[in-house]
């Protein structure tokens, strides 16, 4: 196992790198940074000056190399839109997306695992029907709809919960969390539902087929031939089964949340690194683009990875390496 | 004469298909005594396997009993609730399936499936389930049983993994077990193993056996009496060295003389022309007629029930006159 | 007369086929196909039958702004839905916006089967080094949200282009970004099959009477292994109105001034507070229920073409 580790490892830094030299060259030859930088009365001399002190005209190597070591030290860059360090901004954004994807992927999970297994389960009754509609909407309506119709319901007609922003906030250290508060947590309840119903969708029918696929297997059937109970069956065996490949791909998901935290973010005005990243994008602002996209790609190898040895820890006829690996 | 434990009168398989109701086993009825092995063989698609699931109240819908009853022990168990039947599997009947790969679960250790059943069904403590597990695998002789308990099915080769699978079939000491295809999915010289075990266990536990299978080698080396299927009916019953030696049925001569010996001097095998009809396309009469070399009216018109001519039973208007008892 | 003989000749296997039953069975699937066609129909026939032409400034009036529904008191039969801030009439926006949306997303899955199935059947049939670099790019991809490609290509998109061009090109901008974010589904899939068929007896044979590699992908492999790529086309197509409308939605997708169902909502859910919802659920309600009517089709025929679960 531990030659499979390094070999990870090995792919994920090969995957930031490639992100690096991407996001290196959106930094570098998007737009141009000195002309982002300075006003219009700035003459061609100054300019040139800026440009060398920017260190702008060395060879490439060397600029990738100097933005490669400064990406790792955290040192991303001036805002062109702010006029602010990066890193500071997305500190201070990162707990609020953070807080966010992580009560989203939680609701999505509490609630999406039951509800598959349910119609995994029965899925001639009423009740499945039920959910399995409700997938379906969830699966058609965008994001940011879901969004609005519950800022129309809940904040506009019924005025129970606010309709934008994370509420009182309380600085713990370098973080920042609403979770501790009665608006904090009130603010949190809508978007983090947004965000969370896609997923929940998403593992609700993953859940189903995977449990339907397994109780048609013949160790289930050897199972019941044995006489055991239903419990012992559906739960037991069926539903271990079954939850091993949605644990890892829930993870990977985790991932996908916090992208797509930039819609549920804007709809709501959370104040997290997505709504930053949008108003990077239309604002041409390259190194907070070009930072968020080193963040992200840093996060999805991150978890990729936990979720890699998750599933070797967990799945026996994994933990073997390769000499075993047979038919699922 | 002793009773009979398992009665099977007037058996009808049926599937509701949108095309109509399909039969798929047409009022078959048989006897199976205590402690007997019992071999019913057939081609693929003969219903063999559905008859053995019928038994033990596993046919998967579409599929469903039509009509017909099944004792064990004089008790009516074809029509019980799925809860009733759920103690007797495992506790008075058992199955194996044919693919040990597939009929174990991947993620439980061999120990934890058999402990699991044992306590089941049974009184026993936890340790004294462990103990009984160990001995178990002993006595299907898996060699070091204690270590390997905590070991995984993939761990195991195919042979072994049988003998596993039997062992779970057998470990609350059912009165009877269905073996369903046992040695087609293993090594030829594995076969032979495992249908030695099979039989030297169900002498030493006294249980019967219903073995399904399209060997006929394998009928040959273990079974008491045999039934021969075609098309969903029965077409022959007696004892093997009756049925194997002398077989009357026109189908089941063909059957024997199909295969290959080593003892006798032949130039051709002998070769039934054509194939067994489908199951939309059964031909009235008996469902052999249109293959059989000794054709007549009668046979195309009427189906023929089981004749018996002692020592064996056939279904063949041929032998009209040998009746020597009511007709079954 | 030998094809319109063998033309009836599908048509009748075709209707006697286990597809169409199932088609015919569930009603559901029925009424999402109906108002599937529905919707591209009337999206498709919009300059016509759209009582207002709304993207023309011309014919706008400020002083329509903000008419609620026909049903209302202050409403008018002759803007049904209402109007928006800008006088444009909901019902005829909803028309234009829904052509856009559907323009944008079936140019932009047909972008994403052209690449997608190609690049499949090439690294399946070729197999090696090739198959290899392609599928690591599709690894890498697969593992980012399309979302954020789509908005990545976006925004590289508009600080390469000079401002004046971005409108006229934001349509093919957008188009291309969704397409590009798309490819993976179809390649796996299309690479899987080809891996298959690559070692049937047909593909052998024509490799021995030795035709090119190119015809032997297009020509004979191609159609067998199209089933898939159908469902996964109409899953995507879904996917591909979501994420337009969604990309709209956040103020990157098409110009403000031909509006899609994303910005339409956009621009309706500033006026939420002050009352004015229809501008934001009527587009709401047209998107849902295309994305759902695509999205049930989708859903049968991946049931329907399913082999295990006949």
């Amino acid at each position: 196992m531990p030659a499979l580790i390094i070999r990870r490892i090995i792919q994920s830094v090969i995957v930031m790198l490639t992100v690096a030299v991407v996001a290196f060259t959106l930094f570098r030859y998007v737009g141009d940074p000195v002309s982002q930088m300075v006003g219009q009365e700035t003459t061609i001399a100054e300019r040139e000056q800026l440009r060398e002190d920017l260190g702008l005209n060395d060879p490439i190597i060397v600029q990738f190399a100097r933005f490669a070591l400064n990406t790792v030290q955290g040192k991303f860059g001036i805002s062109f839109r702010l006029g602010r360090p990066v890193n500071e901004l997305f500190a201070e954004r990162l707990p609020a997306t953070l807080e966010l994807s992580l009560v989203a992927a939680l609701f999505s999970l509490v609630v999406g695992i039951p509800m598959g297994v349910y119609t995994g389960l029965y899925p001639d009754r009423v009740l499945s029907k039920v959910f399995q509609t409700i997938s379906l909407i969830g699966i058609s309506l965008p994001t940011f709809l879901i969004g609005i119709l519950l800022i129309l319901f809940f904040g506009v007609l019924l005025s129970w919960l606010p309709t934008f922003g994370r509420g009182d906030v309380i600085q713990l250290g370098w973080w920042s969390t609403g979770l501790l508060t009665a608006s904090g947590l009130k603010a949190i309840v809508m978007p983090a539902f947004t965000l969370g119903m896609f997923q929940l969708t998403l593992i609700m029918r993953l859940v189903r087929s995977e449990m339907m696929e397994v109780l048609r297997t013949d160790y289930i059937k050897f199972a019941r031939a044995r006489g055991l109970t239903n419990r012992a069956v559906n739960f037991g065996h069926a539903l271990k089964n079954t939850l091993v490949p949605v644990i890892t791909i829930t993870g990977l998901q985790l991932g996908s949340i916090i992208a797509f935290a930039i819609i549920t973010e804007t709809v709501f005005q959370w104040p997290g690194m997505g709504l930053l990243f949008l108003q990077s994008i239309q604002f041409a602002d390259v190194p907070v683009m070009s930072t968020y996209l080193i963040l992200i790609a840093f996060f999805f190898v991150v978890i990729n990875l936990i979720v890699d040895i998750l599933y070797h820890v967990v799945d026996p006829r994994l933990r073997f390496d390769k000499s075993v690996v047979s038919s699922h | 004469m002793t009773e009979p434990l398992l009665k099977i009168e007037h058996l009808r398989i049926e599937f509701n298909t949108r095309r109509g109701t399909l039969v798929a086993v047409d009022d078959i009825s048989f006897d199976v005594l205590p402690g007997e092995v019992f071999g019913i063989v057939g081609e693929s698609g003969a219903g063999k396997s559905l008859t053995g699931q019928a038994i033990i109240g596993l046919l998967e819908p579409p599929g469903r009993i039509g009509a017909g009853r099944i004792f064990l022990n004089d008790q009516r168990i074809d029509q019980l609730p799925y809860h009733q039947m759920r103690r007797i599997r495992g506790k008075k009947i058992g199955m194996i399936f044919q693919d040990p790969l597939t009929s174990l679960n991947p993620l439980y250790t061999v120990g934890k499936q058999l402990v699991e059943t044992i306590l089941t069904h049974s009184e026993m403590t936890p340790n004294q389930a462990r103990q009984h597990t160990i001995s178990l695998l002993d006595e299907v002789g898996i060699p070091a049983a204690e270590k390997r308990i905590s070991h995984y099915p993939h761990q195991f080769s195919g042979g072994m993994r049988q003998r596993v699978v039997i062992a779970l079939a057998l470990c609350v000491n059912p009165r009877l077990i269905i073996a369903d295809e046992p040695t087609t999915a293993l090594d030829v010289s594995i076969q032979a193993q495992i249908i030695a075990l099979l039989k030297r266990l169900c002498k030493n536990h006294d249980t019967a056996v219903i073995l399904i299978t399209h060997d006929m080698g394998v009928i040959a080396e273990i079974s008491n009496r045999v039934a021969v299927m075609y098309a969903g009916r029965l077409v022959e019953i007696g004892t093997v060295r009756d049925v194997v030696k002398t077989p009357k049925h026109p189908y089941a001569k063909g059957l024997m003389g199909s295969i290959p010996s080593l003892h006798t001097r032949a130039e051709q095998l002998m070769q039934i022309d054509g194939t067994m009809p489908r199951l939309m396309e059964i031909p009235p009469g008996c469902a052999f007629h249109p293959r059989c070399p000794h054709c007549f009216d009668r046979c195309q018109q009427k189906r023929p029930d089981l004749i018996n001519t002692q020592p064996s039973q056939v279904a063949c208007w041929l032998f009209e006159n040998e009746d020597q008892s009511d007709k079954i | 007369m030998k094809s319109v003989a063998r033309f009836q000749d599908t048509l009748h296997r075709f209707f006697d086929s286990d597809i169409w039953y199932s088609f015919k069975k569930s009603k559901v699937t029925i009424s999402a196909a109906c108002v599937t066609v529905i919707m591209i129909l009337s999206a498709f026939t919009a300059p016509w039958i759209a009582p207002h032409n709304t993207f023309d400034p011309a014919t706008l009036d400020l002083m329509d702004a903000f008419t609620p529904p026909a049903w209302y008191e202050d409403g008018t039969s002759k803007f049904l839905l209402g109007t928006d801030d800008q006088g444009r009439d909901i019902f005829s926006t909803i028309l234009y916006g829904s052509r856009i949306s559907l323009f944008v997303a079936f140019a932009a899955m047909l972008l994403a089967m052209l690449l997608g199935v190609s690049l499949g059947l090439v690294s399946g049939y070729i197999g090696g080094a090739l198959d290899a670099f392609i599928m690591r790019i599709a690894d890498v991809q697969i593992s980012f949200p399309a979302i954020l490609i789509v908005l990545l290509i976006s925004g590289v998109a508009r600080s390469v282009l000079p401002n004046v061009r971005h409108e006229e090109m934001a349509v093919w901008v957008l188009i291309f970004a969704i397409g590009i974010s798309n490819w993976v589904h179809f390649a796996r899939t299309v690479r899987g099959s080809t891996m298959v068929e690559k070692n049937k007896e047909y593909v052998q044979s024509a490799r021995v009477i030795g035709r090119r590699r190119a015809t032997i992908m297009f020509r004979h492999i191609l159609p067998n292994v199209m089933g898939p790529v159908l469902v996964i086309g109409t899953i995507g197509l879904a996917v591909a109105v979501l994420t337009e409308a969604t990309i709209s939605f956040l103020g990157v997708g098409v110009p403000p001034t031909e509006p899609s169902l994303g910005t339409l909502i956009r621009i309706g859910q500033s006026f939420l507070f002050a009352g004015e919802w229809w501008i934001v659920i009527f587009p709401g309600v047209a998107l849902a229920i295309l994305v759902l009517a695509v999205n049930l089709l989708g859903d049968w025929m991946r049931d329907a073409l399913n082999p295990k679960l006949r």
